[in-house]
């Protein structure tokens, strides 16, 4: 492993000057569950590995009532083990429980996960579904981000040299608003997913408002599928989600790998698409 | 060159102070730098678990993370488990269970049961299997040792 320094940075603007120093040569480091493995493996040279974990910013987790701040270094753990927010964001908690085991929810975080630009992370979807905006900093100040628009690649996003994640905002769901994500995997826990699909839907008595549904490992990048739109101004019965979840399936585009099959993978979209559509209505009922 | 780094820190409730290059693993820095080997190098990438310690009171995978940021943490390892001399009692279970055999993922499977009954003193055997997900054994097929943790539960 090439050696690297490890920079403590204690405010955001300490961590871009340590970032753009070095360009391509270094990178934010939160959890580091994926950047440790990365430099071990050779596949980053680093000159230095910039510690946003103690900047007050990306610790920031503050629920309120139009939205949702959740900084960049958030573990895991803080998602699911906070009673108010699990409450708020069930779909979130669905995500953040399945990333890694115990030992790696304790330091790994949505931020990271989303960083990290997995074609297969569980948590991009789920922050896709909740329509997410990131919230970015680099030597020219701060700009936002979809985060529909925020992987470019498998291991790519838009994040580019001196830049960092600051915090995601996700809108506070309102009454009607429900989501969910699942995944399929040979084994429950620990494992990474052949294929992955988050919904939400928002609705008004039985109509569908609208609805977003996310798919993952069945692309290059983590997928906005039109299935959502489809529903908008529809009844939420089970035909018309059925339908929804064809389209899902219709619009993956996944390779066969060690993992699974393409043909596999396109129907597990399908049925993955389905349940989590019901999950969501399920959620949003309930959150009436 | 990239210096190394001054690193004070409590390790198994006494003050450590170091320096370690930036670039080196908790795990590393432990077995190599503090002459601490019992903690165990399995996969190295965050997989298996054999690398648990605990660090501010949260499990973590000693390989991913750096020797460097533990500088103000609380960490304990297995050799801080238990009295020298003595056995903590998930070690008495797990011997009496024969929740062992090669012992390379014990000491993490330890550290992580041990997390569990303080967080919760009777998990479930579903609870149990669930948090211990995250520790790898390729020896015991995990039912000695779901045994062993839900023998020291049922006792507390």
């Amino acid at each position: 492993m090439h050696p690297f320094e490890y920079v403590r940075a204690k405010s955001v603007d300490e961590a871009v000057a340590a970032l753009a120093k070095h360009g391509e040569r270094a990178r934010p480091f939160a959890g580091g569950t994926d950047a440790l493995v990365m430099a071990r493996a050779g596949r980053w040279e680093l000159d230095a590995l910039v510690d946003i974990k103690h900047i007050p910013e990306t610790n920031i987790l503050e629920l309120g009532s139009s939205e949702f701040r959740h900084g960049a270094a958030v573990p895991c753990y803080k998602v699911y083990e906070s009673p108010e927010i699990s409450a708020a964001f069930p779909g979130l908690v669905d995500s953040a429980s399945i990333i890694g085991g115990i030992q790696i929810q304790s330091r790994a975080g949505l931020g990271g996960n989303l960083c990290n630009a997995s074609p297969s992370g569980d948590g991009i979807c789920a922050l896709i579904v909740h329509n997410t905006t990131c919230v970015i900093a680099g030597p020219n100040g701060k700009r936002e981000v979809a985060s529909e628009d925020f992987c470019t690649g498998p291991g790519r996003s838009v994040i580019g040299n001196g830049e960092m994640l600051v915090e995601l905002k996700i809108p506070t769901p309102k009454k009607g608003f429900g989501a969910a994500y699942q995944r399929f995997t040979p084994r429950n826990e620990m494992d990474i997913a052949v294929a992955g699909v988050a919904s939400s839907v928002q609705l008004d008595g039985n109509t569908i408002v609208s609805a977003r549904v996310a798919l993952a490992a069945v692309g290059p990048t983590p997928i906005l599928s039109t299935a959502g739109d489809s529903l908008a101004g529809k009844e939420a019965t089970a035909d018309n989600i059925s339908a929804a979840a064809q389209i899902a399936s219709s619009e993956a585009t996944p390779i066969s790998d060690m993992r699974g099959t393409a043909e596999q993978r396109t129907h597990l979209v399908g049925v993955l698409a389905r349940r989590t559509l019901e999950r969501a209505v399920e959620r949003a009922r309930e959150n009436n | 060159m990239v210096e190394k780094v001054r690193v004070r820190a409590t390790l198994n409730g006494e003050p450590v102070d170091f320096l370690v290059a930036p670039y080196v693993s908790l795990l590393d820095t432990l077995r190599d730098e503090l002459g601490l080997t019992g903690t165990k190098e399995g996969c190295n990438d965050g997989n298996c678990g054999a690398c648990t310690v605990n660090l501010d009171g949260r499990i973590v995978d000693s390989c991913c993370v750096l020797g460097a940021e533990i500088d103000g943490s609380t960490v304990e390892t297995i050799e801080g488990m238990a009295e020298p001399g003595q056995l903590h009692p998930l070690q008495q279970a797990f011997l009496e269970e024969a929740a062992l055999q090669c012992g390379i993922c014990t000491p993490g499977f330890l550290i992580s049961a041990k997390a569990l009954l303080e967080k919760d003193p009777h998990p479930s055997e579903h609870d149990i299997r669930f948090w211990l997900a995250g520790n790898l054994c390729r020896c015991t097929g995990y039912d000695k040792i779901v045994k062993a943790v839900q023998k020291v539960a049922d006792s507390a």
